[in-house]
């Protein structure tokens, strides 16, 4: 099933001569698709015409099972949505919960939030340039990224006890306060953190054949970027400059000074450089969250048994692929009415569309690398 | 493996042929159950843990264990993730696709069980064991690379007690009850 041809036909081209044009099945389980997602292309010779993404192998209808269960409840099934960084829906859905209840979190809690999800825009972009550099074959690349996203991992399993699934940010704060020396290990990371990316970037980025695999490929212009909804890296390689923690300057993340990488060409190379300058730009967001922060508590009282008025809510983060928002509806029960996601890996996905044609079938895997799908936030 | 197969049997019928049998046994259980290439049917959350369980900190090679994706070269399926009803006709598949002998391990609750989904979840398998015979079950929502590694190692403990010469009535038992039609559930066009 990794790679079928599934018809073969002769079709004539506008000035009449004919044309072999394949179709090409691409997934559901190839490595390249990065989960289970099926592409459908179509070719002449080896430059594909037409590319559909098809998506719902993975739909396990999260958004209806939220309707079944409590507030609380829910901040499991959220981790399992965008499992390559659970913090982020954790975080997007309890601000929407706050929001429609009208908690007030702890700002102590606040820090530990962006300390946690800025640490796991780091763990998320290592994945994802990992495999973008296993895509392009260059497979020592994602060992060093591995490197770095498993002392990622390893401190927030110190901090709540699980590798992938946290389960961490709750309404009204976060489960549990840091742990002993926690901090220290935290600081140790982020100062070499630095030093790690500079290596990486010398040796991917830097590379001639990355350059000559990734330089020019998918090329996404801004206009088109706004116009099918890209946000997160994606948008901002395209010199989109479009920053929920800037532009709609959520949390305490206004007290941080920090720059929003932008790419200029709009190419994979230029995606897969932002989410590198992006990890160091959260880096020194952790040092400084660090710094700053106070003791306190770290949750606001609030009942097992939320019950917000009847209404409706949404809020957004910036997810490490955009704007991730979760948008809820109360009927006064203890029990959401209805939850939807605004996934932006769903939003990212569907450019697919407009990038790979005219490039050749192995670039295909290169441009839905750099657009770093993840098939539980597609698919739901 | 048709030769195997009626080698085996051939030799239990033989005056002596018990323990000629038996040394090819050793044999042959030592070989396959010490490179057991994977194939990484990684579909969901667990995908990551697998991984992470073939790299650096790992390293899933030290136990022979290779990731490997793709089906004609592989020996044991691993099915870390959720299973769809659109996605089990194309797991199936897959696993049709694997040369005998070849074993089955599920990773994660929601291969084990549907997991969290198993309750109220309108379009999840409720365990990969639905349609594939598995080997060897892995709990925990994800399970720690560790655990991975202990699959291995009870996958090949099991691998040590079979004998070429049941090999035809071990797998049939092997019934896929799970009757999709791969078709169907193909989406697209």
């Amino acid at each position: 099933m990794t790679l079928t041809v599934e018809s073969r036909q002769r079709v004539t081209d506008a000035r009449g001569s004919a044309i072999d044009e394949l179709v090409v099945n691409v997934g559901p389980s190839h490595p390249s698709t990065h989960g289970v997602c099926r592409v459908i292309a179509h070719l002449e010779g080896e430059i594909v015409t037409k590319a559909d993404p098809v998506i719902g192998y993975l739909h396990r209808g999260i958004e209806k099972m939220a309707e079944n269960r409590t507030y609380l409840q829910v901040v499991p099934l959220t981790d399992r949505l965008d499992y390559v960084g659970s913090m982020y829906a954790n975080w997007a859905y309890c601000r929407s919960v706050e929001r429609l209840a009208g908690i007030t979190v702890p700002e102590r809690a606040e820090y530990l939030r962006v300390i946690t999800c800025e640490l796991q825009r780091i763990a998320s972009h290592m994945m994802a340039i990992g495999s973008s550099a296993a895509d392009t074959g260059a497979s020592t690349m994602f060992l060093y990224a591995f490197e770095v996203r498993e002392r990622i991992i390893e401190m927030f399993e110190e901090l709540c006890g699980s590798r992938l699934t946290y389960n961490y940010v709750r309404p009204g704060g976060v489960s549990f306060d840091l742990p002993e020396g926690w901090v220290d290990l935290c600081r140790t990371f982020c100062e070499g953190l630095t030093d790690k990316l500079a290596e990486m970037d010398r040796l991917f980025f830097g590379n001639v054949i990355t350059r000559g695999r990734m330089k020019g490929v998918g090329v996404l212009s801004a206009e088109d970027a706004v116009g099918w909804g890209a946000s997160g890296p994606v948008a901002r390689g395209s010199g989109v400059d479009w920053d929920l923690r800037k532009d709609d300057a959520y949390s305490v993340y206004p007290r941080f000074d920090f720059e929003v990488p932008l790419g200029d060409a709009g190419d994979c190379y230029d995606r897969a450089r932002v989410r590198l300058f992006e990890s160091y730009e959260s880096g020194t967001i952790v040092m400084q969250a660090l710094e700053q922060m106070e003791p306190g508590p770290v949750n606001a009282p609030v009942s097992r048994l939320i019950a917000p008025r009847a209404g409706e809510a949404y809020d957004h983060i910036e997810s490490a692929r955009g704007s991730l928002g979760v948008y809820l509806v109360s009927d006064g029960s203890p029990r959401p009415y209805r939850m939807k996601v605004r996934s932006p890996a769903f939003c990212n996905l569907a450019l697919l569309k407009v990038l790979a044609p005219g490039h050749t079938l192995s670039d295909l895997v290169v441009i839905l690398g750099s657009l770093d799908p993840v098939f539980g936030e597609v698919d739901r | 493996m048709a030769f195997v197969d009626s080698l085996g049997s051939a030799l239990e019928r033989a005056p002596g042929g018990g323990i000629v049998l038996t040394s090819i046994d050793a044999l042959m259980d030592w070989s396959r159950g010490h490179s057991l290439w994977a194939m990484p049917m990684g579909t969901a959350c667990c995908a990551m843990e697998l991984i992470a369980a073939s790299f650096s900190k790992f390293d899933f090679d030290r136990l022979g264990t290779f990731p490997r994706p793709d089906p004609r070269h592989v020996d044991v399926m691993v099915v870390a993730g959720t299973v769809t009803t659109k996605m089990a006709p194309a797991v199936k598949r897959l696993w049709e696709q694997m040369p005998d002998p070849k074993w089955c391990i599920a990773m994660g609750n929601c291969a084990v069980s549907g997991g969290i989904f198993y309750y109220d979840s309108y379009s999840v398998v409720r365990g990969v064991d639905e349609f594939l015979p598995v080997d060897v079950y892995i709990c925990g929502c994800p399970p720690r690379p560790e655990s991975l590694m202990d699959a291995v190692i009870q996958l090949r403990a099991r691998i040590a007690t079979e004998s070429i010469g049941s090999t035809t009535e071990h797998r049939a038992k092997y019934i896929l009850p799970f009757d999709a039609d791969p078709s169907q559930g193909g989406g697209g066009e």
